[in-house]
C-alpha cells in the first residue's frame, strides 16, 4: 500500500524542516520526504494537501482513556477515536484506571483491549505506587517488562518523599510523572484561591498547594540524579522553579494543558463544572506566565489531560461535581487559535510541544517525519473553523470547556502507521 | 424611565444587579409594606400562582418569611424539606427542579447548601428560582431587607459606613450586602479574625479590619452575623468567649460610637458571643423590624420575578 500527500506544508522540526514538499508512505512506513516537486509515483491513495499543512501526528503524554473499570466515561476504542479526530497518534494511557495499573497483567490487559480496538498507538503508564495509595511502590521493572512507558500515580502526590525518591532512585530508565499537589494545602478546594473563590462562596486551591509540591519533586530529582516529568503546570510560581532547576542542571520537563493557555479562573464564574479541574483555572497573571513558558521553552510538552467525566458527574452542584474536562479533540484548534494566530507560537513550536518532545520525554520514536518511521501524521487547514458541540465530540464524554466556542485550524487527516484513521470528509 | 424596568425571570443573587434594579426592589417592597399592618393582609397580585419553598438545608426564618409573603400576596404555597423529599433517595438537584416545574408551579423559592445550586437551577428551568441562600455565595432577600430597613432607619444608603462583622468567609449574607452596599455608594468594612476574612475580598471594594474598635469608629450601622460554631469544619473559628471579648458588640462598646448607630443581626442570634442581651434588645437594635421588612422585601422580589416572567412568556410568544 503506497501513499502519497502532496504539496503540504510539513512541519517537521526534529530535522529543522519546514517547506512544502511531498511525502510518500509505503506499508505503514515514511520512505519519502521530499521538498519541491518529487517525481511521478504510482501509488494507490493521494492526498492533495495543497495550503496545508502536515505534521506528525500528536503526541498526547496525559490522557485518561478509563478502561478498564469505568467504561461508562469513556473506552480505549472511543477515547482513541477523540484522539484521532483531534490529530492525535500515539496517546500516554494513565494508570488511575479501576483497578490501577499496578501490576504486569494489568498493562497487559490495557495493551490488550488496545491491540483490538484503538484507533492509534496507545502506551501506557504503569503506578509509582501500589493501587495508587502512596504506600508501597510497585514492581517497576516487571511494570517495564510488561511495556510500560512511564510511571505515575497521576491523581494524586506521592505525599511520602521518602517513597518518591526511592522510585526516583529506582525509575529503570522510565520517565516518572509527577502530579504535584499538597492535598493538605488544597484540602477540599474546588476553584483557584483568590478574588474568584471569595465572590463564588468555593473553597479555594492556592498555587502554594502546586508549587510547594512541584519544588518538592524537584528537589527529589535533583537528589536523586534523576529526571522527573511535572505534569499540567498551572501556575507562575510552578514555572519559576522548574525554570531554575533547569538552569542548575536539573532534568525537569514539564508539561501543560490547553485550558490554562487559553481560560482563566473568571470563566468559572457562571459555576459551569466543564471549568472545573485539578490544579484550577488560574488567574490572567498565570495563564500569561503559561503562554511565555510555552514560548521560551521552559514548558516542553502540551498536552489534553483529557479527564472524560459523564453527565451525571458533571451535571449537579459544583462542589460534588468531579474534575476535569475532555480535551483531546480541541487540543490543537485551541493550540492554534491561542497561540499560533496571536503569534506566540510559530507551527517549529507547536510541534516541538505537541510532537516531537512528548515523544522523547517518554522515550518513544514518535514525534517527526523522519524517512523509516512510523507513518503518524496529520493534515491540518490552518484556515478553517469549527464550533465545539455536543454533537461535534465523539468522545463518549462530553464534558468540554470549549462548547460553544469556534476555534481555528481544523484537522482533515489523521493518519496512523500508513492508515487513514480519521477523514474530516 | 426605560431602565426601571425588571426584566429578570430569577433572583440569585446581589451581583449580577444594577443599582438601578435594587432601587426598583426596594421601592416595590415599600409599596407592599402597608399590606401587612391591614385588617386583611392580602393583595390579589400572586392569585392562581403556585410558589414552591425548596429547602435543601434547614431554615425556619427565612422559609416563613417567605411563605408568609407568598400569602400575603394570594399565592398558593407547598413547602418542600429535603429530609421528606426524592432527595433523600438520590434524585439531583436538576431532576427536582424540573419535577417542579412540571407541576406547573411558577417560582421555585430554594435554599440549598452548595454555593452556586440557584445559579445552576435557575439556567435549567424556565419558571422564576429565588435564592434563598447557596451555600457561602449569596442571600439576596437578606440583603435587600437588611437595605431597606437601613435606608428607614436613617433616609439613605449612599455615603453611610456598614460595618459587616463575623464569620465574613462562610457568610453568604456578607456577601450579598457587600454587593449591594457598595451598588448603592455605601461604605464597607468588614471586620473578622485574619482566618475567617475570605482572599482578595478588599477587591470587592471594602476596607478590611480585624481590630472591631477601630472598625466600628463613625459607623452608621452594623450588621452582626450569626457564629456559626455549629459548622465549624475547618476549625478556624476562635474560642467562643475569645471572640465575644475580642468581636462581641456590648452595650460598653456601643457607648463610644455614634448615638444613633443602627444593630442588624440576620438572626438566630447567639446571645452573648456576637452580641449581649442589652445590646440584642436595645434602642439601637432594629432586629425585630428587619424581620417585619423582610416579608415585603420577598413579597417585592416574587411580585417582580413573576411580572417578568409573564412578559418573558408573552414575547416568546409573540416571536411564535
Amino acid at each position: 500500500m503506497k501513499m502519497l500527500i502532496k504539496n503540504g506544508r510539513i512541519v517537521d522540526p526534529a530535522r529543522n524542516l519546514d517547506a512544502v514538499g511531498d511525502i510518500l508512505v509505503d506499508n505503514g512506513c515514511i520512505v519519502q520526504v521530499a521538498t519541491g516537486r518529487s517525481g511521478k509515483v504510482k501509488t494507490d491513495t493521494t492526498i492533495d494537501a495543497t495550503g496545508m499543512i502536515v505534521l506528525p501526528g500528536l503526541v498526547d503524554m496525559h490522557v485518561h482513556l478509563r478502561e478498564p473499570g469505568r467504561e461508562d466515561k469513556e473506552t480505549i476504542a472511543t477515547g482513541t477515536m477523540a484522539a484521532v479526530k483531534g490529530g492525535v497518534t500515539s496517546v500516554l494511557a494513565m494508570p488511575n484506571t479501576v483497578p490501577a495499573i499496578d501490576a504486569p497483567e494489568h498493562v497487559a490487559l490495557v495493551r490488550q483491549i488496545a491491540d483490538k480496538t484503538a484507533h492509534c498507538n496507545v502506551y501506557v503508564a504503569g503506578a509509582i505506587t501500589m493501587g495508587r495509595l502512596g504506600k508501597e511502590l510497585t514492581d517497576i521493572a516487571r511494570l517495564k517488562k510488561a511495556g510500560i512507558v512511564a510511571i505515575s500515580d497521576d491523581g494524586a502526590s506521592v505525599d511520602d518523599g521518602m517513597l518518591l525518591g526511592k522510585a526516583l532512585g529506582n525509575t529503570q530508565g522510565l520517565c516518572v510523572i509527577c502530579h504535584s499537589e499538597d492535598k493538605t494545602l488544597s484540602g477540599h478546594g474546588v476553584v483557584n484561591r483568590g478574588l474568584i473563590s471569595t465572590r463564588l462562596g468555593l473553597r479555594g486551591i492556592s498555587s502554594e498547594s502546586e508549587y510547594a509540591r512541584v519544588k518538592r519533586d524537584v528537589e527529589l530529582a535533583r537528589l536523586a540524579g534523576s529526571r522527573v516529568h511535572i505534569a499540567h503546570v498551572s501556575c507562575r510560581e510552578s514555572l519559576e522553579i522548574i525554570a531554575q532547576a533547569k538552569k542548575e542542571g536539573v532534568a525537569v520537563t514539564c508539561e501543560t494543558a490547553p485550558h490554562y493557555i487559553a481560560l482563566t479562573e473568571e470563566d468559572v464564574l457562571g459555576y459551569d463544572t466543564n471549568f472545573k479541574m485539578n490544579p484550577p483555572l488560574r488567574s490572567r497573571t498565570d495563564r500569561e506566565a503559561i503562554r511565555q513558558g510555552l514560548k521560551t521553552g521552559v514548558i516542553d510538552a502540551i498536552a489534553s489531560d483529557h479527564a472524560p467525566h459523564t453527565e451525571n458527574e458533571k451535571d449537579i452542584e459544583f462542589d460534588r461535581a468531579e474534575f476535569g474536562v475532555v480535551g483531546l479533540e480541541t487540543a490543537l484548534s485551541v493550540v492554534i487559535t491561542e497561540l499560533l494566530e496571536p503569534g506566540i507560537l510559530d507551527w517549529q513550536q507547536i510541534v516541538r510541544l505537541m510532537c516531537w518532545k512528548p515523544a522523547e520525554i517518554l522515550g518513544i520514536d514518535k514525534g517527526t517525519l523522519k524517512k523509516g518511521t512510523d507513518a503518524d501524521m496529520v493534515i491540518v487547514d490552518p484556515a478553517a473553523q469549527w464550533t465545539v458541540s455536543k454533537e461535534t465530540l465523539v468522545s463518549k464524554s462530553k464534558n468540554s470547556s470549549f462548547l460553544g466556542k469556534t476555534l481555528h485550524g481544523k484537522v482533515l487527516y489523521t493518519i496512523c502507521k500508513g492508515e487513514i484513521v480519521y477523514s474530516a470528509a | 424611565m426605560s431602565g426601571l424596568v425588571w426584566n429578570k425571570k430569577d433572583l440569585l443573587g446581589l451581583d449580577g444587579l444594577t443599582r438601578h434594579e435594587i432601587e426598583l426592589i426596594l421601592a416595590t417592597a415599600e409599596g407592599f409594606k402597608g399590606v401587612s399592618s391591614r385588617d386583611i393582609k392580602k393583595v390579589p397580585a400572586l392569585r392562581g400562582k403556585t410558589v414552591v419553598n425548596l429547602f435543601f438545608e434547614p431554615s425556619t426564618r427565612t422559609r416563613i418569611s417567605f411563605e408568609v409573603a407568598a400569602k400575603r400576596l394570594s399565592a398558593d404555597v407547598i413547602n418542600i424539606a429535603t429530609e421528606t423529599s426524592s432527595v433523600k433517595k438520590g434524585e439531583t438537584l436538576i431532576d427536582t427542579g424540573k419535577n417542579i416545574q412540571a407541576l406547573k408551579a411558577d417560582i421555585v423559592v430554594m435554599r440549598h447548601n452548595y454555593s452556586g445550586a440557584a445559579v445552576i437551577l435557575g439556567r435549567t428551568l424556565d419558571i422564576s428560582v429565588v435564592n434563598a441562600g447557596d451555600g457561602w455565595h449569596e442571600h439576596p432577600t437578606q440583603a435587600l431587607l437588611d437595605m431597606f430597613t437601613l435606608r428607614e432607619k436613617l433616609g439613605r444608603i449612599e455615603g453611610l459606613k456598614v460595618c459587616i462583622i463575623g464569620d465574613i468567609a462562610h457568610s453568604r449574607v456578607a456577601r450579598s450586602n457587600i454587593w449591594g452596599l457598595t451598588k448603592l455608594g455605601a461604605h464597607v468594612t468588614v471586620c473578622a479574625p485574619p482566618m475567617l476574612i475570605p482572599p482578595a475580598i478588599e477587591e470587592m471594594g471594602v476596607t478590611v479590619a480585624t481590630n472591631i474598635d477601630e472598625a466600628l469608629q463613625d459607623a452608621d450601622a452594623v450588621n452582626v452575623l450569626r457564629m456559626q460554631f455549629e459548622r465549624d469544619e475547618q476549625s478556624a473559628f476562635p474560642k467562643q468567649m475569645e471572640y465575644f471579648r475580642n468581636y462581641g458588640i456590648t452595650q460598653e462598646r456601643l457607648a463610644k460610637l455614634k448615638k444613633n448607630i443602627v444593630v442588624m443581626h440576620p438572626g438566630p442570634i447567639n446571645r452573648g458571643i456576637e452580641m449581649s442581651s442589652e445590646v440584642a434588645d436595645g434602642a439601637n437594635s432594629v432586629i425585630l423590624e428587619q424581620v417585619t421588612n423582610g416579608i415585603a422585601v420577598r413579597m417585592a422580589v416574587l411580585f417582580l420575578v413573576a411580572q417578568a416572567r409573564e412578559r418573558l412568556d408573552e414575547d416568546a410568544h409573540k416571536k411564535r
